[in-house]
């Protein structure tokens, strides 16, 4: 199937050449495949490169894809800082909560949306869908406004606490991992059900020991997808934190390692690279989960 | 077969207490309770907020005074504001063309190798999908670094002179440009990738002994099998990069002369920075009417899909 075959293939007669044909369609893939992974790895590369500089290195003139003095002080100086810690700590935190938080609500709401029909619920699964299309960019400012709300009437500040993002984070992961698991549950077969309901099983039995076992593929898929998503959020944090002990990664290595106009990229390089490298590991280990889950909003439903 | 979940409540009991019980062990009524997590985080997190938005863009600066139309009017009297319309558009649709066309052509280098070495391939080139975007802009901003780009240094033996990347108007809507399409081709990528293996052998064969050629192969019988999944993710990846702030915001903040904001960043910068909550909810509401579009367009998809299964 040498469909992107260079365009003499056609002109050649057909017989006999083809697997030269062919081969060479591979050849250029090959090429091609090169060429983009270079674009596509580029400042991941980069990042590593610069992470194991000196800052005089930095700022020489010399090649800066090659690293003449390897060196691993940027690593062990942020490792050391106080703030770089507690962002990652935050980050941590706020992910792992807000994965159960998600997962809790997520599944359970999409096994009564899947089999439990009730009144509204096929509109309700829509409008899940909906929200999800609905940008954080969009809902920001109000929500600033609602926090300063809730301060002046029941007297708890939202602002400025890492925790309120445990809070907002399920509005960004929620309705998606809501309509994964929809997708999955709607795939299983109503017969293993009915057999659990006639053998006098409970809905909730059901749930723990029938669909949540079979549907785990799509469970682990909305997992990574919720935790990549509450890592990288970046709007949030920066609207809602301010004070360093509750920032998150994102923020943190932004506002604290950029300093007026001096850019410590050694250290800024370093402090990406270990803040990607959570997500990075899990798709390396999962990738075939995260794909599942990358390819579930668009090709189930 | 559903009720069978409930049986011990058929005791007639007779009392008050028993009429509730029995609601509460109706299965529509589980089922409503279990979705309620859910419906509450939609109705007080999101719904709500989003119809705030409305009221809060209907008053003044202060928040004291209702001035109905008096914040788009404003707007709509600003050129920064026809500035930041003409680039969210200009951003997400050039975007949107690019990584459609990168995904598509890697997805196809990708599908052509034995299938023994896809996944390594197919492993590398999502790595910049997976990566925060906040952290890969970061990288791409010491990369377009004016004194010490990277980029530049690779250029330079070409005979190209110090690229402004982030400097200068044009040079930085390119930039805010490349590093979309960067982050978002391999979303692409995966999704053709998938599409491309559920199109049947068959047809290529049939097309290949009807003597179709590669091309004619693509068109006639890769992109009709294709269609929906590529409308589908172009339009995600339109409301994606339309509402987008991450990149902007850290690669150029907006500049330089507000050259690069989006409606995302602006809204960030007059309503969280300026302290005009109301001016930047009237900003951020403008997103509306294309998300509303293209969401409409990706519901049609989702119930004809769903009437089809």
């Amino acid at each position: 199937m040498a469909n992107t075959a260079v365009a003499d293939a056609s002109v050649r007669p057909a017989y006999g050449s083809m697997s030269r044909d062919r081969r060479w369609a591979l050849r250029w893939s090959y090429f091609f495949l090169v060429l983009f992974a270079i674009f596509f790895l580029m400042p991941p590369i980069y990042m590593l490169i610069t992470s194991l500089k000196t800052s005089q290195e930095i700022s020489a003139a010399g090649n800066p894809w090659w690293i003449y003095n390897p060196t691993l002080a940027n690593y062990a100086e942020l490792l050391t800082q106080n703030h770089y810690l507690i962002f990652f700590r935050n980050s941590a935190v706020v992910s792992v909560c807000v994965v159960a938080v998600t997962m809790l609500i997520s599944v359970i709401a999409a096994f009564a949306l899947a089999r439990m029909k009730f009144w509204g619920s096929a509109t309700l699964a829509t409008g899940v869908f909906m929200t999800y299309l609905i940008p954080e960019t969009l809902l920001f400012i109000p929500l600033f406004k609602m926090f300063a709300w809730v301060n002046d009437t029941f007297g708890i500040q939202l602002m400025n606490h890492w925790w309120t993002l445990i809070i907002l984070y399920p509005t960004l992961t929620v309705p998606f991992c809501t309509w994964i698991m929809i997708g999955y549950f709607a795939s299983i077969p109503k017969e293993l059900d009915e057999a659990a309901l006639i053998d006098g099983a409970t809905w909730t039995q059901t749930l723990t020991k029938i669909f949540i076992p079979v549907a785990l593929p799509g469970i682990i898929a909305a997992t990574i997808f919720a935790f990549t998503v509450s890592w990288a959020q970046f709007l949030y944090p920066l609207a809602f934190t301010t004070s360093t002990t509750e920032l998150v990664l994102p923020v943190g290595i932004i506002t604290t390692l950029i300093k007026g106009d001096v850019f410590n990229w050694g250290q800024i390089m370093t402090g990406a690279l270990l803040g990607a490298a959570p997500p990075l590991i899990i798709y390396a280990f999962l990738m075939d989960y995260y794909i599942a889950g990358l390819t579930a909003g668009a090709t189930k439903g | 077969m559903a009720d069978i979940a409930a049986p011990s409540s058929i005791a007639t009991m007779g009392d008050r207490r028993s009429s509730l019980h029995k609601l509460m062990q109706r299965k529509s009524t589980i089922a409503f309770l279990m979705a309620l997590p859910l419906i509450l985080l939609i109705l007080i997190l999101v719904a709500y907020p989003a119809g705030y938005a409305v009221y809060l863009a209907t008053l003044n600066k202060g928040m004291t005074r209702f001035v109905g139309f008096g914040n788009f009017e404003f707007l709509f009297g600003r050129d920064t504001f026809w500035l930041v319309v003409y680039q969210s558009c200009l951003f997400a649709i050039t975007a949107v063309i690019f990584k459609a066309i990168i995904g598509f052509v890697v997805a196809h280098f990708v599908h052509n190798i034995p299938s023994k070495g896809q996944r390594k391939w197919r492993g590398m080139l999502l790595v910049p999908w997976v990566i925060p975007p906040a952290m890969s802009t970061l990288a791409w901003l010491w990369l377009f670094d004016p004194s010490y780009s990277a980029i530049n240094y690779l250029l330079a033996p070409l005979g190209i002179d110090r690229i402004p990347w982030t400097g200068e108007a044009g040079w930085a809507r390119f930039s805010v440009i490349l590093v979309n399409v960067w982050i978002g081709a391999p979303f692409f990528m995966i999704m053709y990738l998938a599409a491309l293996k559920s199109v049947p052998d068959q047809l290529y064969e049939a097309a290949a002994i009807d003597g179709a050629t590669w091309w004619q192969r693509i068109w006639y019988v890769t992109l009709p099998m294709m269609r929906n999944i590529i409308a589908i993710t172009a339009l995600f990846s339109l409301i994606v990069t339309f509402a987008n702030f991450d990149i902007v915001r850290v690669l150029t903040a907006g500049g330089p002369l507000n050259s690069t904001h989006i409606f995302g960043t602006w809204a960030f910068r007059v309503g969280i920075e300026g302290g005009d909550i109301p001016l930047g909810a009237s900003v951020s509401l403008f997103m509306v009417p294309i998300l509303a579009v293209a969401a409409a367009f990706i519901l049609r998809d989702i119930t004809k899909r769903g009437s089809e299964v």
